[in-house]
């Protein structure tokens, strides 16, 4: 019953390694670009929910209804002012600006925030449970993380490949020059997925602060965590990043079960063996 | 007002340091066809990229319905009213057939086309529309590419060697369906490798080698021998 309990649990906080991977992943799919600071601001969402929450004394879960927005217009603001001018045949301005916003971010949010770590409280459904099995019992946030995770894969799927705004980033992506004979403004199209990305990243941000202690120097352990979430799901898939966060926490549950320390090096572990076994991770987008 | 709906004036044009383009000027009226005649490299794909923005380095000056669009991106142009369906078809492997038709017709300019008129067209493309465009044999996809052309309701198109890639029978049934395509007193740029077929189809010729226009006129003004000429350099 120990392991049924380990492995729901692990489950269950893939769909975090998840909401930390989704942008990640829906970024590389539209523009190619690896943002190095995607974990940075993961946690800097957290911080802005925190002063939301300061400032309005709402429920962390509720300031996404304000926080959200402004991620989402910081993003298209990042993407149009300063990303898009590094994107073009060379990989490596992207790398070493978003390598440099990190950089800036962590520095900043210390100078702000100080080094001391913070939570955000969202009151009895951080600890409320129901059981389930004799000894397996599962958490509200757990569940309600999880679901938020499902759901925003889902819409993102649903946007993709159902919506105007989808087929532009898939027009985009397959070959921005014949896009513009479409009327499609590339520097438009990237600046609306990052956007996106950045809404993920504050929802992301929000259920981070909510379980766990955050500080400014957090983001390059996330951003590792989504990572190892894309490519073992397959690049380029959505669902398959949603199940590559899912086997990451399960792998780290089971970790931690054999010897605490073992946590975050089972995840990379078994990151390894998928990279050494299926270099194009377990479910690689089939088309070009 | 003039009935001229494309003026192109000295346009010279780069890729990077090398010159291709040597200066071009010519007029098309509104609802003509012209063939655009010449041999591999001479720079007639060159000449699309150029007038309808995806080309930037260039000089001279391009006007259509008597508004300057030389500096122009390629975005903003096909919105004014210039398609071109590109060579090699260039369709976006990651759409359906009906989506690579909506998306052509992003621009949102009113006209005679649309889904149901394009459908009406090629019926085929109503049958496969969920199919992914790579799916489609190269007839197939060319009347893809034309029909994403067309949602976009423009003034002119171009349109750059419809024929390539294809097997002589599919290349009769796409040019049978010419008439239908243009008739509309759609103003047209056709550049075909196969010289007979470009010259019964159109009304004008422009001859071009090595990025200078080598002849021009009417087909029938001038002989076989003195466009092969034309065309060859010799
Ligand atoms: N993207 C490019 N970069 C550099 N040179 C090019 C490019 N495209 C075409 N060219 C050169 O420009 C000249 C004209 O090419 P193009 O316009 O494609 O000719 P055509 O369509 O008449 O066959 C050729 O010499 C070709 O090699
Ligand atoms: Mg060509």
């Amino acid at each position: 019953m120990i392991w049924v309990n380990i492995i729901i649990q692990g489950i269950l906080v893939g769909g975090l390694y998840a909401l930390f991977a989704a942008g990640l992943s829906l970024i590389f799919g539209v523009m190619r670009l690896v943002n190095i600071a995607h974990g940075d601001f993961i946690v800097a969402a957290a911080f802005l929910a925190w002063v939301v929450v300061q400032a309005t004394g709402l429920n962390p879960l509720l300031s996404l209804i304000i926080v959200v927005p402004l991620a989402m217009a910081f993003g298209y603001a990042l993407q149009k002012w300063i990303l898009n001018s590094t994107l073009g045949k060379d990989i490596l301005p992207p790398l070493l600006v978003t390598f440099g916003l990190s950089v800036i971010l962590q520095n900043g949010l210390l100078e702000v925030f100080t080094a001391d770590s913070r939570k955000l409280n969202a009151g009895v459904i951080e600890t409320a449970s129901f059981p389930v099995l004799p000894g397996v019992a599962i958490g509200y946030l757990p569940l309600l993380q999880f679901i938020v995770a499902v759901a925003v894969i889902w819409g993102l799927q649903y946007l993709f490949y159902n919506t105007a705004l989808g087929r532009a980033f898939r027009a985009t992506s397959d070959d921005s020059e014949t896009a513009l004979l479409m009327g499609l403004d590339q520097r438009k199209v990237y600046a609306w997925a990052m956007a996106l990305c950045m809404g993920v990243v504050a929802i992301a941000g929000v259920f981070l602060g909510v379980r766990s202690n955050f500080d400014p120097f957090m983001g390059p352990g996330r951003l590792i965590f989504g990572f190892e979430a894309v490519i073992i799901g397959g690049l380029g898939n959505l669902w398959g990043t949603l199940i590559g966060g899912v086997i990451l926490g399960v792998s780290q549950a089971i970790g931690a079960q054999i010897n605490p320390g073992w946590q975050v090096l089972a995840g990379h572990l078994v990151f390894l063996l998928v990279l050494a076994v299926r270099p194009k991770g377990l479910f690689p987008r089939i088309d070009g | 007002m003039s009935d001229i709906l494309l003026s192109v004036e000295n346009l010279e044009a780069w890729y990077g340091d090398a010159k291709v383009l040597h200066g071009l000027s010519f007029e098309l009226k509104q609802g003509e066809v012209l063939a655009l005649i010449g041999s591999n490299g001479a720079g007639k794909s060159t000449l699309f990229k150029s007038i309808c923005g995806l080309l930037q380095k260039k000089t001279g000056r391009i006007a259509f319905k008597n508004e300057v669009i030389t500096t122009l991106v390629a975005n903003a142009i096909v919105a004014k009213g210039i398609a071109l369906v590109p060579e090699g078809r260039k369709l976006f492997p990651s759409l359906s057939v009906e989506e690579n038709l909506i998306l052509g017709g992003n621009v949102g300019r009113k006209g005679p086309w649309s889904l149901q008129s394009i459908y009406n067209l090629f019926p085929i493309l109503k049958e496969k529309r969920n199919a992914p465009s790579t799916s489609l044999s190269g007839g197939q996809q060319q009347m893809v590419a034309i029909g994403r052309g067309l949602m976009s309701n423009p003034d002119l198109i171009l349109l750059d060697e419809l024929s390539l890639g294809l097997a002589p029978i599919v290349i009769k049934d796409i040019y049978d369906m010419l008439p239908k395509i243009i008739g509309n007193g759609l103003t047209a740029i056709l550049v075909e490798q196969d010289v007979t077929r470009a010259l019964a189809s159109s009304q004008q010729f422009l001859c071009i080698q090595e990025g200078r226009i080598s002849l021009e006129g009417a087909p029938h003004a001038f002989t076989k021998d003195q466009i092969s000429a034309a065309y060859f350099g010799m």
